[in-house]
């Protein structure tokens, strides 16, 4: 797990022990441990409906968690009101108050709090997200990104324990959304404060995060840093949610060395045993994992030339779509189903388009394994999905 | 105003034939004669009358001889003189009632918008159910309820309420019809509802989120719906007492019905001296003072409340 640690770090960590919220007979987040490091930058990452936001606004305690406690820099808080725990929110749509001018909003909470001068701090927070001469401005004069820094100075002025970011960059477009993401990454290095940020979108949480919680059902699917998560998907969930994944159905022939000998689209794979999360005796079914940029492609009258011990699919190019700095393929393999391709245009094979005869090919280092009991299409509905969705036409 | 001058699009300005040019100044008569029903009206029942009314109260006459035109302004000074006790008792009841219209009417709105649920129509046609039956009725059977052998009068009685409320002067020995809290009721009861709904929709609008976020930036309640809803909800209260004050104050029924002379306002006065006593001057110049009156005040508490542009 990485942590960026700052010399000002005045974080504190959040410990979630068991805690669930259920609405009736709905269980919104299964109990759940949860542990986020003071100083770090973690995100509660999964598609909507999956019990981050509720998540957050537990920690935050605008919502009383059914069962299991919230502890902050290790004092229980889960019986206190919102108005008395060290954690400040950023919420979705920003909730800036209509009836203060951007002064005002931010200098809420020192007020709150019976804080006599506020002029020095509200005008040097105002200066952190570059809105000092809008301080006399009324919210709805302010564009999108701009309240969005208004949200995020109302709330560190504060300096929380720790951050809650709800969804605060949905209602951006895409380009403010990058800027912003650098932006808030910036001031969290500069303030220390752990942050919590929920989100749906992949690339955010992968770019902003040192942890990244990936939540699915009101469970969390697996925890790491955005690198391991990528490279190391314990599920099929989390290896089509966070990216794309091919995933290949196969059968462990051979265990026991140090790559694990599989029967997949009638021909043999190599897996690493170290990167299968399933057990695997001879005779297991699993599912072999490989990312589309992994996987490099060979016209069929090229397959000698493929390098010795890679991994090798033979099949047929469906469709093939150019986006400038790759080409994304989709391979139809019999036995495999679709496979994604995606190949630097670096140089480019001329007679690779559609209907070509091509073999698919990668280092067997990059195949991970998963578990078979589970749904090949789990986390392919979210925005993971609609990209492939996309990318595919 | 600013869509009529919005220029027409210039490709069907290029293209269309010319007999079709003229729509632009078409489309700009539009608004115009959208508001012609509404000017009509206007003109016909409240311009007019309002006009007749000025020319009747600057007269001099009487009935048998029939009234002229003197510009007797003195009519005013006399009306003014005569019947500003009924002014000032209008000004205070109307002034009470507002008051506990906002004290009952905001707690009702505030549950209504945020806590009532799925139950929100369902308080809110009991909010609006008295208005099935006629102002007249609703007014009458108050004076059932307040009846000096009725079960409210004998609760008041055995719990010594009255004998304080006698003390204070709002009502009078052992009973409550025929006294000010009587009329007083009587006009917070008919004005609730015109108090409510203005404070519900403005309450209505206020995000939720709003009361999270303040509570996140440790406000507690209390100081959340000071610093939050309170403020945000200013235009349903403006709304709110000017549609409750207004009425109230030029409102007869309640003390016709539930007071007694001692409890007469200005409306009662006017109404006599229209229908009973037959002075078209002296009324028509107490209307207009009352009119100028209300106008005056208005004019100040939208200017104190500070809220112009809410309104």
């Amino acid at each position: 797990m990485t942590m960026t640690h700052t010399p000002q770090s005045s974080g504190g960590d959040v410990r979630l022990s068991q805690i669930s919220k259920t609405y009736g007979s709905f269980t919104a987040v299964h109990p759940l441990d949860l542990t986020v490091p003071a100083g770090s930058f973690f995100a509660l990452l999964g598609a909507s409906g999956c019990g981050k936001t509720t998540t957050l606004r537990m920690i935050a305690g605008l919502e009383d968690p059914t069962t299991g406690t919230v502890e902050l820099s290790g004092e229980d808080v889960t019986a206190l009101p919102p108005y008395k725990r060290q954690v400040n929110t950023v919420f979705q749509n920003y909730a800036l108050f209509p009836h203060l001018d951007i002064y005002e909003n931010v200098a809420f909470g020192l007020r709150r709090r019976g804080v006599k001068s506020v002029k020095k701090q509200v005008e040097e927070m105002l200066d952190l997200v570059q809105l000092g001469p809008m301080a006399r401005r009324k919210p709805q004069q302010l564009s999108g990104g701009q309240q969005q820094r208004v949200a995020v100075a109302r709330a560190l002025i504060n300096h929380p324990q720790v951050l809650l970011l709800d969804e605060p960059l949905g209602a951006l477009d895409l380009k403010l959304r990058r800027q912003m993401q650098l932006e808030l990454k910036r001031i969290q290095t500069e303030v220390g404060i752990t942050f919590v940020h929920v989100t749906h979108d992949q690339e955010e949480a992968m770019t902003m995060a040192d942890t990244v919680a990936v939540m699915n059902g009101g469970r969390v699917e697996q925890l790491g840093a955005p690198a391991d998560l990528y490279e190391n998907p314990a599920t099929t969930f989390v290896a089509n949610f966070l990216g794309t994944s091919n995933l290949i159905e196969a059968e462990v022939v051979e265990a026991g060395g140090e790559d694990l000998l599989l029967r997949a689209a009638g021909t043999k794979l190599r897996l690493p045993a170290a990167r299968c999360s399933a057990s695997a005796a001879a005779g297991d079914k699993v599912l072999a994992g490989v990312r589309p940029e992994k996987m490099a492609l060979a016209h069929a009258d090229d397959a000698a030339s493929v390098t010795d011990g890679h991994n090798r699919l033979p099949g047929r190019i469906k469709d093939a779509s150019f986006i400038g700095v790759s080409t994304q393929y989709v391979i139809e393999a019999p036995g495999a189903g679709e496979i994604s391709v995606y190949e630097q245009n670096i140089t480019r094979d001329g007679r690779l388009i559609p209907g070509a005869e091509v073999v698919v090919h990668w280092n067997p280092a990059h195949t991970f394994g998963l578990d078979a009991a589970q749904s090949l299409l789990a986390g392919k509905t979210g925005a993971a999905g609609a990209d492939l969705d996309e990318e595919a036409a | 105003m600013t869509a009529t001058e919005a220029p027409a699009p210039p490709e069907s300005d290029a293209t269309e034939p010319p007999a079709l040019r003229r729509t632009p100044t078409r489309k700009r008569l539009v608004p115009y004669w959208l508001l012609l029903p509404g000017i009509l009206w206007l003109l016909v029942f409240f311009a007019a009358p309002l006009v007749y009314q000025a020319s009747t109260s600057l007269q001099t006459g009487s009935l048998e001889e029939g009234f002229k035109v003197t510009w007797h302004l003195a009519t005013y000074w006399d009306a003014l003189g005569e019947y500003w006790p009924q002014f000032v008792r209008s000004m205070g009841y109307a002034g009470i009632a507002t008051a506990l219209c906002l004290l009952l009417g905001y707690p009702l709105a505030y549950l209504i918008a945020f806590k009532a649920g799925r139950w929100r129509n369902v308080v809110m046609m009991l909010v609006i159910a008295p208005f099935f039956t006629s102002f007249l009725i609703r007014t009458l059977a108050w004076k059932t309820i307040l009846a000096d052998g009725g079960p409210v009068v004998g609760a008041l009685n055995s719990l010594h309420i009255l004998d304080v409320t006698s003390a204070l002067g709002i009502t009078e020995g052992h009973r409550v019809l025929a006294t000010p809290l009587a009329v007083v009721c009587g006009l917070t009861y008919n004005f609730l509802p015109f108090m409510i709904l203005p404070l519900y929709t403005s309450l209505e609008r206020i995000d939720p989120r709003l009361h999270e976020a303040a509570g996140d930036l440790y406000a507690r309640p209390v100081t959340t719906f000071r610093r939050v809803t309170f403020p945000l909800s200013m235009p349903g209260v403006v709304a709110g007492t000017l549609l409750t004050f207004i009425p109230a104050a030029g409102d007869y029924i309640n003390a016709e019905l539930l007071g007694s002379t001692d409890q007469k306002m200005i409306g009662n006065v006017i109404q006599s001296q229209f229908l009973r006593v037959l002075d078209y001057p002296t009324a028509a110049a107490l209307s207009f003072i009352l009119m100028a009156a209300i106008l005056a005040m208005v004019t100040i508490y939208i200017r104190k409340s500070g809220t112009e542009d809410l309104v």
